[in-house]
């Protein structure tokens, strides 16, 4: 066995700083293991939020050696222990204390966005018949476990703070589900382009790089968003044809 | 008002708790964006060169105007600024430069190297002002498509140029006949490496289909996406491959045209 260093973050809104905590780790032990291990041994009150440790529920999301990540799929194994390891909160949410963030902003935007409407049922019996190969595009989305690691990763949260005006990537995957689905009839497009601030993202995919689900969010989710937005706000000979063709 | 409130206070640009070599990465790409930009632009201006046999350089296809056989229209045209400099590829490199320069991929690519928007992901940026492509100038950006449809268009061209490129005229009879030669490779390999990189480019992408919510009942039209979506998958790639194989084919032809280079006939 072996003893590893672990930096963590100790503190809440009004301050911190970083306490050293030292550890025995054995093979196959994930970040989230390790710190259990010191909030038994020597932190008992060190705050810390998780649930499921498989990787599902994305209670667990915090910055490791500078990378947001899940604590529990984080195996030791990858860091480095000859330096101590980093642990802190997500950067990009109000911290409540050492490594437990206020994520509900996300919720809050999230009920704001139009929801689910389908079309007329298919059946008498009042349901859909949908293909799967309609299905397939949004089903990549649905595999979010709202970690949230990946609005922290986002510059336009994290460093610029734009939350009043941009929802962040896992909301614009939530949008690309909904505007995608085979058998939705909402419209979201103008909302994603005015509150939603699809406009905000440079496409640098910095959340594609962390999403523990491996959602191509950047290539699969907002560059087709941006896309239908450009369709329907910016391309000339679009606004043109349909300015002709309308029914006035 | 804010809704949310951070704890975290500011750090100076290039600050990050990151351990590994982040700024590589944006370092090489810099260099690299650089090194085409710089090459590229200083061979636009050469108008010279360019063509070697039946081999156009890529930089100056198609040739609308210019001295060389290739030449659509003839010389110089007579309404050309005197006080601008002249060559053939200032007349077409503004489309493919803008397709690149507008393409998503190199978009996120030059903001992150050239602009530090970020340097690299969680590394503090320079500026504190943000406003992304929500509003002028990079708002433009969503014109791509437009190029795109260009671009789609320099391909037929591209095309046309590795036909041309198979067929070599005898010096000592002026007879033409079917060959191969190290160039036509070099055009053909350029042709396959830009189409790659256009097929798979996100505009084309929406347009073949991914405007679409369902696919079912339209068979061809999933398929045409299917095969966008394959392309662009490796994007990035293409991207790369493409842009440096431009830049070779015109080092290729520049240099057999200056007597350095022999072009070596395989068939
Ligand atoms: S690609 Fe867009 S949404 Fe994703 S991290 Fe970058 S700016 Fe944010
Ligand atoms: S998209 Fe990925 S990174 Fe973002 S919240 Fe969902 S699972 Fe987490
Ligand atoms: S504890 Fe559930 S995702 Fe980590």
């Amino acid at each position: 066995m072996a003893t590893a260093i672990f930096q963590i973050w100790r503190g809440d809104a009004s301050g911190g700083k970083f306490e050293n905590y030292s550890t025995e780790v054995s093979e196959g032990m994930v970040v989230l293991d390790a710190v259990h291990q010191i909030q038994a041994e020597s932190a008992n009150d060190l705050a810390v939020r998780w649930n499921c440790k498989a990787g599902k529920c994305g209670s667990c999301s915090a910055e490791i050696n500078g990378v947001p990540k899940l604590m529990c799929m984080t195996r030791l194994s990858e860091l480095s222990l000859n330096k101590p390891v980093l642990l802190q909160p997500m950067k990009a949410f109000p911290l409540i204390r050492d490594l437990v963030t206020d994520v509900s902003w996300n919720f809050r935007v999230k009920k704001k966005i139009k929801k689910f409407k389908p079309r007329t049922p298919d059946a008498k019996d009042g349901t859909w018949r949908m293909a799967q190969q309609d299905i397939d595009r949004v089903q990549e989305f649905h595999k979010c476990i709202e970690c949230f690691l990946c609005q922290d990763v986002c510059h336009v949260l994290r460093e610029h703070q734009l939350h009043d005006e941009f929802i962040g990537p896992r909301l614009l995957v939530h949008v690309a589900a909904l505007e995608m689905h085979p058998l939705d009839v909402e419209d979201r497009l103008a909302a994603v382009k005015k509150t939603g601030g699809i406009g905000y993202c440079n496409i640098t995919k910095c959340c594609t790089a962390v999403c523990p689900e491996g959602i191509t969010i950047t290539d699969n989710a907002i560059i087709p968003l941006k896309e239908r937005v450009a369709d329907r706000f910016y391309d000339p000979v679009k606004r043109l044809l349909r300015f002709l063709f309308a029914k006035h | 008002m804010a809704e949310i409130h951070l704890t975290d206070p500011h750090h100076k640009f290039g600050h990050t708790y990151r351990r590994d070599i982040w700024w590589a990465r944006p370092l090489i790409i810099f260099i690299c964006l650089s090194v085409f930009l710089v090459y590229v632009t200083w061979a636009a201006f050469q108008g010279n060169h360019y063509t070697f046999g039946p081999y156009l350089s890529p930089l100056y296809s198609p040739e609308v105007f210019g001295d060389s056989p290739h030449s659509w229209f003839g010389a110089k045209p007579g309404w050309w600024p005197a006080v601008l400099p002249w060559s053939p590829a200032l007349l077409v490199l503004w489309a493919p430069g803008l397709f690149r320069l507008t393409c998503y991929y190199y978009r996120g690519t030059y903001y992150r190297s050239f602009w530090a928007d970020p340097p690299s992901c969680t590394v503090t940026e320079p500026r504190k002002k943000y406003r992304g492509e929500n509003s002028f100038p990079l708002i433009i950006q969503n014109i791509h498509r437009y190029f795109l449809y260009i671009a789609l268009f320099f391909l037929i061209f591209l095309l046309y140029d590795v036909w041309k490129a198979l067929w070599f005229t005898r010096p000592d009879t002026g007879e033409r006949s079917f060959g191969i030669g190290v160039g036509t490779l070099v055009l053909a390999t350029n042709v396959v490496l830009l189409g790659g990189y256009t097929l798979g480019c996100h505009s084309l992408r929406h347009l073949a289909g991914g405007f679409l919510d369902r696919f079912s009942g339209a068979p061809i039209r999933r398929s045409t996406y299917r095969c966008v979506s394959c392309f662009n998958r490796k994007h990035m790639l293409w991207a790369w491959m493409s842009l440096f194989w431009v830049m070779f084919s015109d080092i290729y032809i520049r240099l057999c045209s200056m007597g350095i280079w022999h072009d070596w006939q395989i068939i």
